[in-house]
């Protein structure tokens, strides 16, 4: 049963007197209990998107519902089931932890006793006991998420917005997120997550729709959608530029969609079937045509592959 | 899957008092944890008092009467108009720092962050217009004039910064950048309370400086607390303009338009802005 749903949504900026399409037409459907991730790169619309389904901005057209309530028309009842987290984590560096989290409760009008209790309470669940008393300002990246995170679920909400919950964050510490996100989802909670890395959708959504200029381009779980832009990738670095050409035509002939070339200009890629095999052949070949080479090897896809063969354009060229 | 805590405030009422109270205790917080920050605000007054009232007392002649005594109404005048800026600067770096979207996403009242705003920078004012007045005293100020005519005229001052920390808050929220907030009540504001008759009689000033000074609303304000504290020199009566004779009816007017205006609008306006 869908849960979060939105339809044909719109919105259109002016910006430097341009007019930019941040959502075009954009639809999504998100069923009751399970984590959707919402895949781009920056400018596609990920943010616009949970803007709308949390309240913070009107489409130009379009609906949005959620459990049935219209995001649209009654916008109190649906602050009232949801918790977001967004991307610049929005707490009050000058407060403390605990204070942050009470200010949360009481502004959910929980009352003075309950919102005490919750903060405490999130403040163990989220193992920042040490920094309860401190203000955000000394934490860390990782901890000041935390927090954000902690202030999403104050109410407990059936619906929780992630907006890219762990950008700009260091590896140890987006592990960490990452645990802590996935004992949330377990729990039944309906989630609707933006991310830019493949990984962290792979980690964390049992659906991912790959959304591009304000439309949703792509859609299933992340093993459909590496089987559409196909599993591994063979990836070959060339020596001499004047060889690119050659290389290229050289790696369709064992390839199983379009070879692309890096951003260096002189690496080649190609998604192939067996790429053990495919990288021995490879390098035969390129030996025998006397290509020389500084790299080779197999790689999983990653989101700029997927761009690349859903949209025919880098990731990077989608501008922000 | 653990249930979704219910809300124990159902009236509209009561939800914008008690949101109000915990957005205005928020900036309390903020203040107790940077005393530095309110310190200096007290600092500023202090010094301002003493530096107009050292440097100009012997230069500037006041008929029928002495400078600091004079003065005194345009100092307090000056600070509470200059430190409402704070609304507007403070309102957009909440922007920028995205809290704003995060209150924006919680079932609270929408004149909540800006009642804690304006409310905050009262408790600001309140406490630079005590330290000035103390300072005042010290070196020779004195009111007089009746209890109740002192009480209206303090109230008169607080007021007027409440009501103008409204229109900032608006400006704040338009502009999204507290750089040029603070630019902008450098370049504007500070022109504005001088071009008045805070430091010299409006009469001193040369034509069309003096037209404006005796349009200038803040002139009003200066008049009537001058007025309230028994501070008008006797050889130096108010300008010729109607808002110069009435300046009491010019305060309230102004005060009244500022709260009816941009209350709404700031509301409206905070029900539509987000980050970026």
């Amino acid at each position: 049963m869908s849960f979060i749903q939105a339809n044909d949504l719109i919105k259109t900026y002016s910006a430097n007197k341009r007019i930019v399409k941040a959502l075009d037409g954009l639809s999504l459907d998100v069923p009751k209990g399970t984590v959707k991730g919402l895949l781009g790169p920056n400018g596609a619309g990920k943010t616009t998107t949970v803007k709308v389904l949390t309240t913070l901005i009107n489409p130009d057209s379009g609906t949005a519902s959620i459990d049935g309530v219209d995001v649209l028309k009654e916008p109190e009842a649906i602050k009232r089931m949801i918790g977001v987290s967004g991307q610049y984590a929005a707490v009050d560096q000058k407060l403390t932890g605990y204070e942050n989290l009470e200010m949360v409760g009481r502004l959910y009008h929980l009352g003075a006793k309950r919102a005490k209790q919750r903060a405490t309470e999130l403040i163990e669940m989220f193992d920042l006991v040490e920094a309860a008393n401190r203000p955000v300002k000394g934490f860390s990246g990782g901890m000041r998420r935390r927090i954000d995170l902690a202030g999403a679920l104050v109410i407990n909400p059936p619906v929780l917005f992630l907006d890219e919950p762990t950008t700009g964050l260091d590896p140890r510490s987006r592990l960490g997120l990452w645990k802590v996100i996935k004992d949330l989802v377990s729990d039944g909670t309906t989630v609707l997550l933006t991310t830019q890395y493949l990984e962290e959708a792979d980690q964390l959504a049992d659906s991912i729709a790959v959304i591009d200029q304000g439309k949703v381009i792509a859609e299933g779980t992340s093993d459909e959608l590496k089987m559409q832009i196909g599993g591994q990738r063979v990836e070959l670095s060339l020596v001499r530029l004047e060889d690119v050409e050659k290389g290229k035509s050289l790696l369709a002939g064992m390839a199983q969609g379009d070879v692309s070339v890096g951003n260096d200009g002189r690496t080649i890629s190609a998604p192939v079937d067996n790429a053990a095999a495919t990288l021995q052949q490879a390098l035969k070949t390129f030996a025998e045509e006397s290509i020389e080479l500084n790299d080779a090897g197999m790689r999983r896809p990653t989101l700029d592959d997927v761009f690349m063969e859903l949209t025919g354009h880098k990731t990077e060229d989608v501008s922000a | 899957m653990s249930s979704v805590l219910k809300p124990t405030i159902e009236s509209t009422i009561a939800k914008t008092v008690s949101d109000g109270w915990i957005a205005t205790r928020r900036n309390i917080y903020k203040l107790r944890r940077d005393p530095e920050i309110f310190v200096f605000s007290l600092i500023q007054p202090i010094m301002f008092v003493l530096l107009f009232n050292y440097v100009f007392a012997g230069a500037i002649q006041v008929e029928g009467g002495d400078y600091t005594q004079f003065l005194m109404a345009g100092i307090f005048a000056q600070t509470i108009v200059l430190s409402s800026t704070y609304s507007g600067s403070a309102m957009a770096q909440d922007l920028k720092d995205g809290i704003i979207d995060r209150f924006r996403t919680l079932p609270m009242s929408s004149a909540a962050v800006l009642i804690g705003r304006t409310f905050g920078d009262l408790v600001i004012n309140a406490s630079s217009l005590i330290v000035m007045m103390i300072t005042g005293f010290v070196i020779g100020w004195r009111i007089n004039s009746s209890i109740p005519e002192a009480a209206l005229g303090i109230l008169l001052l607080l007021f007027f910064s409440y009501a103008f920390s409204w229109v900032m808050a608006l400006i704040g929220m338009s502009v999204r950048s507290p750089e040029i907030i603070n630019n902008v009540s450098f370049l504007v504001l500070f022109p504005l309370t001088f071009l008045s008759n805070a430091f010299v009689p409006s009469e001193t000033l040369p034509g069309p400086l003096r037209v404006f000074a005796e349009w200038n609303p803040v002139s009003a304000l200066i008049q009537s607390t001058r007025e309230l504290f028994g501070n008008v020199p006797a050889g130096i009566p108010a300008g010729d303009s109607w808002l110069q004779q009435n300046p009491l009816t010019t305060v309230f007017a102004a005060l009244v338009l500022m709260l009816v205006v941009f209350i709404p609008l700031s509301i409206r306006k905070f029900k539509s802005i987000s980050s970026r």
